[in-house]
């Protein structure tokens, strides 16, 4: 008990003194997510957008893969990223491995099926309901697009929002290929589980207090965008 | 009001509707029906529930396909070519998620006529100048309604359907849209108007279109129409009574 009150104590004085470690993991941590928030609404948004008001053949089977990515296991975006990335993989010749590079690549496979299957359920729903109107205004295809994304703005970005929820929080996919090198590729999770597992319970729970921090802020945005929303008449 | 010349719709009239038959779910909802119609003014499409009513103007605003029979907008036929120089106002209006005066500059855009000027004419006529800015979901039934109408408008169509746009709003509202409607009319659009409300036909008809059962029971100038019903069906559904 002394020991954990102790541990507490220390991981507080290290939030409160923005101990330059525990910062560059911080900076690190939300420097892989973000990016990987980024690639994931390049390519997610689209893909949803797409899925949701192009019927093609097939479109039920890839909206079906889709939703089931959405369920991928860091662990298994990890090996899988990791065999890429390997010096014997294909993508071996980047010498992207234990880098924060290999880091985003992996969240962002992590999160780009969230970010496309969300953002093709908004889309979808709401395009039904504007399909008539728009018909019979022939709005053409690219500003339909272009004006369910606008209009479901607020939607769109608590789904971003939830995807960075996700990468920020992740372990298995960082700690495989990234490799929890100090300085380098060591982020929040993957620092907490080595540093618990070395006894060090200070900076880990100063992390953990930071993450959790994080997670609440996340959510203190989602619902303030769904009040915004709510008081724009925007549901 | 109506010095205006009224030349406009002639690119759009006469409607030549023939053999018109719209099934689904297993029924025939448009049955075999027939209709032309040559003249400007406000042609008022009246009918029971479920007779069709709904159904008849999204097929003529080429909204959907009928498995058989013709529409036929003066020899254009029907479709996304004729359905560009006209515009609908839904029972239920859907509007975007934008402000009042968005949801009218999104139309006037679409139309390449986006102008400051020709958007506050058109809130100021629906009396929702000053309501510009607001969200316009937030809106009461009668000002979503005032604003569809009005970014109907926008379109500057030849043709304008109306499928009961005044159902169940307030008298003033009401007095608005149909004022709207008169103007429009006035400048040669050619209006298309379903309603229940046997006052509002009265008000605005130039002919009445009677409709039951999936077919057009009776096509008449609105004064014989209100004076003496040919069918069965429409004298008894002005006298109020069921009409099944
Ligand atoms: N897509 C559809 N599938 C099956 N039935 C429909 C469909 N649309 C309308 N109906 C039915 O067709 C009939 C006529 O509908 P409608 O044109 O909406 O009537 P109204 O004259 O009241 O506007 C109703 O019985 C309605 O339930
Ligand atoms: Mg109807």
């Amino acid at each position: 008990m002394q020991d954990f009150a102790e541990a507490f104590r220390l991981a507080f004085g290290l939030v409160a003194a923005m101990d330059a470690n525990l910062v560059e993991i911080i900076g690190l941590s939300l420097r892989v997510s973000l990016t990987a928030v980024l690639v994931a609404a390049v390519l997610g948004m689209p893909l949803g957008a797409l899925l949701a008001t192009v019927r093609f053949p097939g479109r039920r089977a890839v909206v079906i893969v889709v939703n089931a990515l959405m369920g991928l296991p860091p662990v298994v975006v990890g090996l899988l990223v990791y065999m890429a990335l390997s010096n014997a993989g294909p993508l071996g010749f980047l010498q992207f491995l234990y880098t924060p590079a290999a880091m985003i690549i992996a969240q962002s496979i992590l999160i780009t099926p969230i970010v496309a299957a969300l953002t093709r359920q908004i889309i979808e729903e709401m395009n039904f309901e504007y399909a008539e109107q728009f018909a019979s205004l022939s709005v053409p295809w690219h500003t339909r697009i272009i004006a369910l994304i606008s209009d479901a703005r607020y939607a769109l970005l608590t789904v971003l929002l939830a995807g960075f929820g996700r990468a920020i929080a992740e372990v298995g996919a960082v700690i495989i290929v990234g490799g929890n090198i100090a300085h380098l590729t060591r982020v929040m999770t993957t620092a907490i589980a080595l540093e618990t597992s070395k006894g060090d319970l200070a900076l880990a729970l100063a992390l953990g207090i930071v993450l959790l921090v994080i997670a609440l802020l996340v959510n203190a945005a989602v619902m303030s965008l769904r009040a915004g929303a709510e008081r724009r008449a925007h549901a | 009001m109506l010095d205006q010349p009224v030349a406009r719709s002639a690119t759009q009239l006469p409607l030549a509707v023939a053999g018109l038959c719209f099934r689904a779910g297993g029924s025939t909802l448009i049955n075999e029906l027939d209709l032309i119609l040559t003249d400007h003014g406000i042609t008022v499409v009246m009918g029971p529930n479920g007779a069709g009513k709904s159904l008849l103007v999204r097929l003529l605003h080429g909204l959907i396909e009928p498995q058989s029979g013709s529409i036929d907008w003066n020899g254009k036929g029907c479709g996304q070519h004729t359905r560009l120089r006209q515009a609908m106002v839904f029972q239920k209006p859907v509007l975007l998620r934008r402000s009042v005066a968005a949801n009218v500059d999104f139309v006037l855009r679409l139309k390449g006529i986006a102008d400051r000027e020709r958007l506050e004419q058109l809130l100021a006529q629906a009396n929702l100048l000053a309501k510009a800015d607001q969200p316009a979901r937030a809106l009461s039934g009668g000002e979503q309604q005032r604003l569809a109408l009005a970014r109907a408008l926008a379109s500057d169509p030849d043709v304008l359907f109306l499928d009961e746009p005044t159902a169940s709003l307030d008298p003033s509202s009401t007095q608005t849209i149909e004022t709207a409607i008169a103007e429009a009319s006035g400048r040669g659009v050619k209006i298309v108007l379903v309603t229940h409300d046997a006052g509002q036909a009265r008000r605005l008809a130039n002919d009445v279109v009677f409709i039951h059962r999936g077919a057009v029971i009776e096509h008449a100038g609105a004064d014989g129409f209100f004076k003496q019903p040919a069918s069965m069906a429409a004298r008894d559904y002005l006298a109020g009574k069921l009409v099944i």
